[in-house]
């Protein structure tokens, strides 16, 4: 495949303006992608006109682009992952279509050297744009709430963050219509991914959008956790917080500690690419087995960053829909606790076949294994809090049943794979893709669209129309078991994982069962979006107070929508599940409010990123001026930043008390 | 990490202004300012880069390609002084903090450019030495020991030219925009720590990447 691959990219020239940037980069002779960009074109063209036309440059500007609230910056972030989503989906549904089609000699209609970059660009941007814009969206908007803050620790380190995440995702996008993507897989092992076997800037765009990306996150890890341990309510005490804070300190410690493994990883990388160093090289001592150690050793964590928060969604859901406190609650925080701490130490299971013997692998398999006992805590818990409860299946609900029956498969499968001589059977298969699928879609995705659905009325006033939910839940919940486990059998069979044809025609019925499956993702998807659509035109009549479900936790103690300020004065906190004591005993705000200390926006943080963005696509495309230019334009802007003193302002008393008397006319 | 410095909803000051004591408005006065731990926070991510760094020169600090090792390219008197800028410097940092605990700008600034040039001096050193390395035939690109010696070191090299860029920066403020103000005394906490973590982190480089390699 790879040497089909070299064949069709064009030659390799240099010139000092356009670095390696020819013509024949731009792929105008593939129609596939001359239709996807004609379709972008214009959808973005209708963006624009419609924007000029009804005069919201001025409000984009101010009140999205600058922004340093975190509940915007958690919208934004929501809303790339929804965009990104998309984009990955769509990748997914070819793999699924050629994988139907291309049996027993066909060659179905996606060549080799597209496909795999299809492959890359799905795994990349399901995992950095769009899981983990979610979770960070997410812990954005609704941690700060829950602690009682004003805001994170450092607003405008988050909206920087947020910028650089979102020029990540423009370079990766970028490689659709400029160049090419990587044809290497999610994680991108050398030697394939080295100078010698991955020439062109596909692998370049891979690096440099990832690098980029990976500061924002690694930013937004350090910002939630100071903002955990500095900014809460006062006498709120750390088992005080609701359980979805403690998952998101948890994820943030892992952030924290994971990410800077991966920057170093990729560093070693790109200097192998670009000034012939041998880290993972073949030759001069380079030792390609390093990388898949120190990747997995990031890796391992981030599935654990990933999936944590959304433990923390659910434990909020089910306890709001079951009317009781969460059922075991220390031993839920002490659970989320070791699941942070023994993901660092499993991290060989991703490659026993690797060989380091029998007992190093014999290490690692029952470390894995133990990480299913925290895991099997927060089943229970979640099951007993629903035990006996008073349980109101509203659409946060459907998705939290969904995820705890479908998660559990998952798990299983995973404590499966953690015995050594089954994974020397299956590593590699399908078997492995529909396990880590189930766990991400029946955990991180089912809990994404959950905690949309919960904390929607929070962040614009109005409830999510239920019919869609409802038919958007069944769709993608009866679409996930079609489109996977037709896999887990193929893997059984011994049936690889990204294999662009096969010969095999008994396999092709599980493949195209499975293609039907994300079909009826696909509606589950769009019925999800129509829901939106239809929920903003109904929102009227669905408009709802500022506590429709009836919680326990302090993030609906706030107006909704939540007014910029989050509370007009200070709670002080005497225990767990604070806002349902406060409505016991009648909760009122004194009225008496003082004037609130709020940071500036800025545009520094977007402007930052539109230099990081030229920066790494010069550096993709070998332009070096360019990339020496916007490397010292980031400097010079960085440092004329701090040279602005003048970040914060204050929000008069008397508005605070306006702001609050709207809302209870309402 | 200049910018992690921004303002806060942090202390309530007053509507007079920044300097206004926040104890007199109840509204969030109980929070301290979370740029120490945060800049805490950012200081053990880095850690975690350079044991990366430091893992991948255990691994691959033998394998020398048929190239030269140690023995062949160190030389202990070199790095002794090299060392001892980086140590002297953070010694004239801590004069320098000392001054400005006094409130004595002139004398922190003072303190500060003697720091810078021991920085300068240790920056120098360390390009010198790149430099005879690379022209001797013994770049990052000869073996897999070089590319992880070059990584490490050069990595905690860029650290030290940030922490100086960060430092004349910090000079400028101090002597043009409000001395030593909230923000200002906050930054220079920032900058003591990253200055004498990175002090730190070369003892680590000396003794692991130097020292042991020549016994």
């Amino acid at each position: 495949m790879a040497t089909e691959a070299l064949h069709q990219s064009p030659p390799e020239t240099w010139t000092p303006l356009f670095g390696r940037l020819t013509w024949d980069w731009i792929p105008y002779h593939e129609p596939i992608l001359v239709g996807t960009f004609a379709a972008v074109a214009l959808g973005g063209l209708a963006v624009l006109i419609l924007m000029t036309y009804f005069r919201l440059w001025g409000p984009f500007w101010r009140d999205w682009v600058t922004t340093i609230d975190h509940k915007k910056i958690g919208i934004m972030y929501m809303a790339l992952g929804f965009i990104m989503f998309v984009r990955g989906f769509a990748d997914a549904i070819m793999m699924r279509a050629q994988q139907a089609m291309a049996a027993g000699g066909a060659e179905g209609y996606l060549p080799p050297h597209h496909f795999d970059q299809v492959f890359t660009a799905h795994g990349v941007i399901m995992i950095f744009f769009v899981a983990m814009a979610f979770i960070t969206g997410i812990m954005n908007y609704v941690m700060p709430l829950q602690i009682g803050a004003r805001d994170v620790a450092f607003p405008f380190l988050n909206n920087f963050s947020f910028w650089m995440t979102v020029a990540g995702a423009i370079l990766v996008n970028l490689s659709l219509f400029v160049g090419e993507f990587a044809r290497v897989g999610w994680l991108a092992f050398p030697p394939l991914s080295g100078a010698s076997f991955s020439t062109g800037p596909g692998m370049d765009y891979y690096l440099w959008s990832l690098q980029i990306a990976g500061i924002g996150t690694t930013l937004s890890g350090i910002n939630m956790v100071a903002t955990i341990l500095k900014m809460r309510a006062p006498g709120m005490r750390l088992f005080d917080m609701p359980i979805f804070a403690w998952t998101t300190l948890c994820t943030n410690f892992l952030i924290v500690a994971a990410f800077p493994v991966l920057t170093a990883t990729l560093t070693m990388l790109t200097l192998d690419r670009y000034i012939g160093t041998h880290f993972f090289t073949n030759d001069m001592g380079g030792n390609a087995m390093m990388y898949v150690n120190l990747i997995w050793i990031w890796g391992h964590p981030e599935v654990y960053i990933l999936i944590l928060p959304i433990f923390g969604v659910f434990s909020e859901i089910v306890a709001t829909f079951s009317g009781k406190p969460i059922f075991g609650y220390k031993t839920m925080v002490w659970a989320t606790a070791c699941i942070m701490v023994l993901s660092f130490v499993v991290w060989l299971h991703h490659f026993f076949t690797m060989g380091s013997g029998a007992n190093v692998n014999a290490f690692f398999g029952i470390t894995t294994m133990i990480i299913a006992v925290p895991t099997g805590v927060k089943v229970f818990n979640w099951i007993f809090t629903m035990y006996k409860g008073s349980v109101r299946l509203e659409t946060p609900m459907l998705w939290t049943i969904g995820f705890i029956v479908t998660f559990t498969i998952g798990g299983m499968t995973g404590v499966l794979l953690a015995v050594p001589p089954v994974d020397f059977q299956l590593h590699n298969t399908l078997f492995l893709i529909a396990h880590f699928h189930n766990v991400i879609i029946g955990g991180v995705v089912f809990g994404v669209y959950a905690a949309v659905s919960y904390w929607w009325p929070k962040a614009f006033g109005f409830k999510l129309d239920d019919t869609w939910m409802r038919r958007s839940f069944w769709l993608w919940f009866v679409g996930f078991y079609f489109a996977f486990m037709p896999l887990y059998a193929l893997g059984l069979m011994g049936v690889t994982r990204r294999m662009n044809a096969y010969m095999d025609t008994a396999w092709q019925i599980y493949f195209i069962v499975a293609v039907f499956g994300a079909v009826l993702i696909l509606g589950g998807i769009a019925c999800g979006f129509i829901g939106g659509f239809v929920s903003v035109k109904n929102r009227k009549a669905l408009a709802c107070g500022p506590d429709p479900w009836n919680a326990r936790t302090l993030d609906w103690a706030t107006q909704s929508p939540v007014a910029p300020y989050n509370f007009p004065e200070d709670v002080q906190v005497t225990g767990r599940d604070m806002f349902w004591k406060m409505k016991q005993d009648g909760f009122k705000w004194s009225g008496h409010y003082h004037d609130i200390h709020m940071p500036k926006s800025t545009s520094s943080g977007f402007v930052l990123a539109v230099m990081a963005t030229i920066f790494g696509f010069a550096m993709i495309w070998y332009i070096w001026w360019l990339a020496i230019v916007s490397f010292l334009g980031c400097v010079a802007y960085g440092i004329a930043h701090t040279f602005n003193y003048d970040r914060d302002f204050y929000i008069p008393a008397k508005d605070v008390e306006a702001t609050e008397a709207k809302d209870a006319l309402a | 990490m200049t910018m992690i410095d921004t303002p806060m909803t942090g202390p309530i000051k007053g509507p007079e202004g920044p300097e206004h004591h926040p104890d007199h408005h109840p509204d969030h006065a109980h929070h301290a300012s979370p740029t120490p731990i945060g800049f805490w926070i950012y200081l053990m991510s880095d850690c975690i880069i350079f044991g990366t760094l430091f893992a991948t020169y255990a691994v691959l600090g033998n394998s020398f390609a048929g190239g030269p090792g140690p023995k062949d390219l160190f030389e202990p008197g070199f790095v002794f002084l090299e060392t001892a800028f980086l140590l002297f410097s953070s010694i004239t940092f801590g004069m320098g903090m000392l001054r400005a605990d006094k409130g004595d700008v002139d004398g922190l600034l003072k303190w500060l450019g003697i720091t810078a040039v021991f920085g300068l001096l240790f920056i120098g050193m360390e390009l010198y030495e790149f430099r005879h390395l690379i022209h001797i035939g013994a770049g990052p690109d000869r073996s897999a020991f070089l590319s992880s010696f070059f990584l490490l070191v050069g990595t905690h090299g860029l650290h030290v030219t940030f922490g100086l860029v960060w430092m004349a920066t910090l000079a400028a403020q101090l002597k043009w925009k409000g001395g030593l103000n909230e923000s200002n005394t906050r930054r220079l906490g920032t900058l003591s720590m990253f200055w004498h973590f990175l002090d730190l982190i070369w003892i680590g480089v000396f003794s692991f990447v130097y020292l042991v390699r020549l016994v």
